[in-house]
């Protein structure tokens, strides 16, 4: 049953495809590590050069697939030491990533971060191995309504995330959902809120809105820190390098749970890292956030995230291995360069190419491996970048996402769209808003609308879709369940505080 | 020199902010450019990449092409560029499909149309066709369209495109030709073929409209079954069982063509030199190699010859889009 990785571990032990692995895991975590180029980016990026270069099919797959899962290693980086997310995935990272930096601990951070990834990629990678052909058949079975019944669960998670100010959280997720909305309306074709600009039609790109809201908003209060008080804000000095044993066994639940949840969201087509690492991270909060911790640089809402994206960046390889169908948007482009070389990824290709199947996954197993050697070390090394001013550091990044934004789109409209989000998210953190939930509802927001949309028109406008297969009605008691708990604890537990039930 | 264009396309900009103000520096030093407008990865990015690999590898240009991306706007973004910005870059192609000529079609690529640009010539295509799941009720096309026309809202059909997309009016003309109005049709949009060819497994829609050689992967498996190909004439290989719509009774076409526009001012020198350079590569062996790899049939027409044949498929959507309800 195994035959195909064995042979697949012969492929990829080769010298060559050993070296292409430690490229792409090079490449992937430098391409993670900056705002604003991604994995896919990445990718079509490498693709060419792979097809010029006349690597075979195997050796090509096997430095992308480096590429895309040392990204998601990567964007923890900016995350944690600039709270800037590299990628998609890494948003909630920056959560209580960076607040672990201001207290020195950033490269205790970057070093359990790592172990996370590592952690959360082969809880999906051995998923992977085991179990691929019948998660496929379990994943199709997720239709636009039960999409939609998830994201009602994930948005009644996410209420554990109100903290002190209910309002401001709700009106952040529902600003997000109305940046969701600009562009072409898929079900109707209807343009909404693009103001009869051409370069609003396709919506607002998720780089943009990150670099924006996170970045440019970062340079601003900064710029009126240094103008106020006449000082720099410099980090507090670094700590210690690295991160200790206890460390990384304290979080031993939220990772293995959160690697969990990520592949399972990663398998479903349609959702990738971001989801993952907001639901991992929320659950972890609802979970063990007992001290209301969670926020201000908790160990475990770092490890979170980090094992979650890894991990569904892994199950985004299930539906494209056995389906055929690209489980993210950087799985679509790998299912493009496989095409290039003529070989049709499904069923057939475990039994046709066990080359191509089997080399893929083994050099998964010992891609996450280097990346792991490769992280651990240089988490030092990377923490010092906060010895450089931030004065330096920030706009020095923010140029270098302008460069990859400008790169991407060839245009300066995308510029321009990011400095007035940018300038937006400066006067929404001046008034206490929170930036995660925005990008939440940017997120979960769209896919939610997008996915009830379609729902209803499969049905014809007829609501009951919702909730008719076992699937939807799960998420919905689901969601109900984690919406009455606090309640429900509170009236279990009226003996003892009712605020530490609540929290 | 195999690494020239990557190197080129990071280290310029990365050196220099100056590649913030001016697009082409690249393009000024002599190099070819291909815009693709959209997202790296897609469908454009194909189109961009058959003509630079092929170009290169044919050795009919000296230098890697450079390819770039210009989404938004589904392609108006780099319409209104070419027009506006690069009008007469004699070294600049841009990539087009049957999509941008349904876009224009709609007046939705801004404020200029169809006759603004040169065409300059497509080197390959690819066909619609109707899949159903392989324990769907219908064995041919005709059982399909017999149900539809009797209840047209009992059959949800679903694609990766919009309202008014290519992939929606690949579905509608099917309507249409079993005399059901597009309207009546219970469409689906997805995020692309792969999410809709989910929905269509997990029993979510029961047609999916989608492209001939998308399928290719699933056409071994037994999971789905292509009841009709919207092609003129049944295809070679792997697609040889696959009956037209039009062998079947219904008179659906759909083409996709992959080609390429130059800016409105481009010297005629330039674009003749640009339709030898096509006119070549479309006869070398290699380049047929190529397109099959990228899943394109054969399909050359360059030059005002496809400038003409551009132009009245823009005509012909336009008086669809009226028929169909999408225009008035």
């Amino acid at each position: 049953m195994f035959d195909f990785l064995i042979h697949g571990f012969e492929v990829a032990l080769t010298p060559m495809n050993l070296g292409l692995a430690f490229m792409g895991a090079l490449l992937g975590t430098l391409f993670g590590a900056l705002p604003g180029i991604g994995p896919i980016n990445g990718i079509a990026i490498l693709m060419p050069l792979a097809y010029t270069l006349g690597l075979p099919a195997e050796s090509a797959l096997i430095l992308l697939a480096g590429v895309y899962t040392g990204a998601e290693y990567g964007g923890r980086m900016s995350s944690i030491l600039l709270n800037v997310p590299g990628d998609a995935g890494a948003v909630m990272t920056t959560l209580d990533g960076h607040p672990l930096a201001k207290k020195g601990l950033a490269g205790p951070a970057l070093g359990l971060s790592a172990i996370s990834s590592f952690v959360g990629a082969t809880i999906a990678i051995i998923g992977l191995t085991l179990f691929a052909p019948l998660l496929a058949e379990v994943a199709v079975l997720f239709g636009p309504a039960e999409f939609f019944g998830l994201m009602v669960f994930a948005f009644a998670s996410m209420s554990v995330m109100m903290g002190n100010d209910p309002i401001k959280t709700g009106i952040g997720a529902v600003l997000g959902i109305l940046v969701a909305m600009v562009g072409v309306d898929s079900g109707t074709g209807v343009m909404r809120y693009t103001m009869g600009m051409p370069e609003l039609y396709d919506g607002i790109d998720f780089v943009v809105m990150i670099i924006g809201l996170f970045a440019i908003s970062e340079i601003l209060l900064m710029l009126e820190h240094a103008h106020n008080k006449n000082v720099d804000d410099t980090m507090p000095p670094l700590g210690r390098v690295m991160v200790q044993l206890k460390e990384v066994v304290a979080c031993r639940w939220a990772m293995l749970r959160s690697g969990l949840i990520g592949f399972v969201v990663g398998v479903l087509p349609g959702t990738g890292a971001s989801v993952a690492g907001a639901v991992s991270y929320t659950t972890e909060k609802r979970l063990s956030d007992k001290d209301n911790t969670f926020g201000t640089g908790d160990m475990r809402g770092l490890a979170a995230p980090e094992s979650g994206n890894n991990a569904a960046a892994v199950g985004s390889f299930v539906p494209m291995l056995t389906l055929g169908i690209p489980g993210s948007g950087t799985t679509a482009v790998l299912l493009g360069a496989l095409m290039l070389y003529n070989i049709t990824p499904g069923p057939m290709m475990f039994t046709e190419r066990p080359d191509v199947a089997g080399g893929l996954i083994a050099s998964l197993y010992i891609g996450n491996l280097v990346l792991l050697a490769l992280n651990l070390p240089l988490a030092g090394l990377f923490a010092k970048v906060l010895t450089i001013p931030r004065w330096v550091l920030v706009p020095g990044i923010a140029i270098l996402a302008f460069v990859g934004v400008y790169q991407l789109h060839s245009d300066l409209m995308a510029i321009y769209l990011m400095l007035v989000i940018g300038v937006v998210g400066y006067l929404l953190r001046k008034l206490g808003f929170s930036l995660a939930p925005i990008i939440l509802g940017y997120v979960l927001g769209g896919l939610m609308e997008d996915n009830l949309r379609r729902a209803l028109s499969i049905s014809g406008g007829d609501m009951g879709i919702l909730w008719q297969s076992g699937i939807s009605i799960g998420l919905w008691i689901a969601a109900a369940l984690l919406l009455m708990a606090p309640l429900i604890m509170a009236k279990l537990l009226s003996g003892k505080p009712a605020a530490q039930a609540q929290a | 020199m195999k690494l020239n264009s990557t190197l080129l396309r990071w280290s310029a900009p990365l050196v220099m902010g100056a590649a913030l103000v001016s697009g082409n520096a690249v393009a000024q030093a002599g190099a070819t450019e291909c815009i693709a407008p959209a997202k790296p990865g897609g469908g454009y990015d194909l189109t961009c990449r058959l003509a630079a690999n092929g170009l290169q590898d044919t050795q009919l240009i000296s230098r890697p092409m450079m390819v770039s991306y210009m989404p938004g706007g589904i392609g108006a973004v780099a319409y209104n560029h070419v027009n506006g910005v690069r009008k007469a870059d004699p070294n600049l192609i841009v990539a087009a499909s049957t999509g941008a000529a349904v876009n224009l079609a709609l007046g939705k690529l801004g404020k200029y149309d169809a006759s603004e640009v040169r065409w300059l010539g497509a080197l390959g295509v690819d066909y619609g066709a109707i899949v159903v799941k392989a324990d769907a009720p219908w064995q041919n096309l005709d059982e399909l369209m017999k149900d539809l026309h009797k209840n047209p809202s009992s059959i949800v059909f679903g694609a990766g495109g919009t309202v008014g997309s290519q992939d929606w009016m690949k579905a509608a003309l099917v309507a249409k030709a079993t005399g059901v109005s597009p309207r009546a049709l219970r469409y689906v949009a997805f995020e692309g073929g792969g999410e809709s060819l989910a929905a269509l497994l997990g029993g979510h829609i029961k047609v999916f409209t989608g492209d001939l050689s998308e399928l290719r992967p699933h056409l071994d498996s037994g999971k789905v079954r292509v009841l009709a190909a919207l092609a003129d004439k049944r295809a070679e290989g792997p697609y040889a069982d696959i009956p037209t719509a039009i062998e079947q009774g219904y008179d659906v076409e759909w083409p996709i063509w992959r080609g390429y526009y130059m800016g409105p001012n481009v010297s005629d020198e330039a674009y003749n030199a640009w339709v030898e350079r096509f006119t070549e590569l479309s006869e070398r062996e290699q380049f047929a190699e190529l397109r099959e790899a990228r899943g394109l049939f054969p399909m050359t027409l360059v030059g005002d010859e496809f400038d003409t044949y551009v132009k009245k498929q823009v005509a012909q959507f336009k008086q669809l889009a009226k028929e169909v309800g999408l225009m008035k």
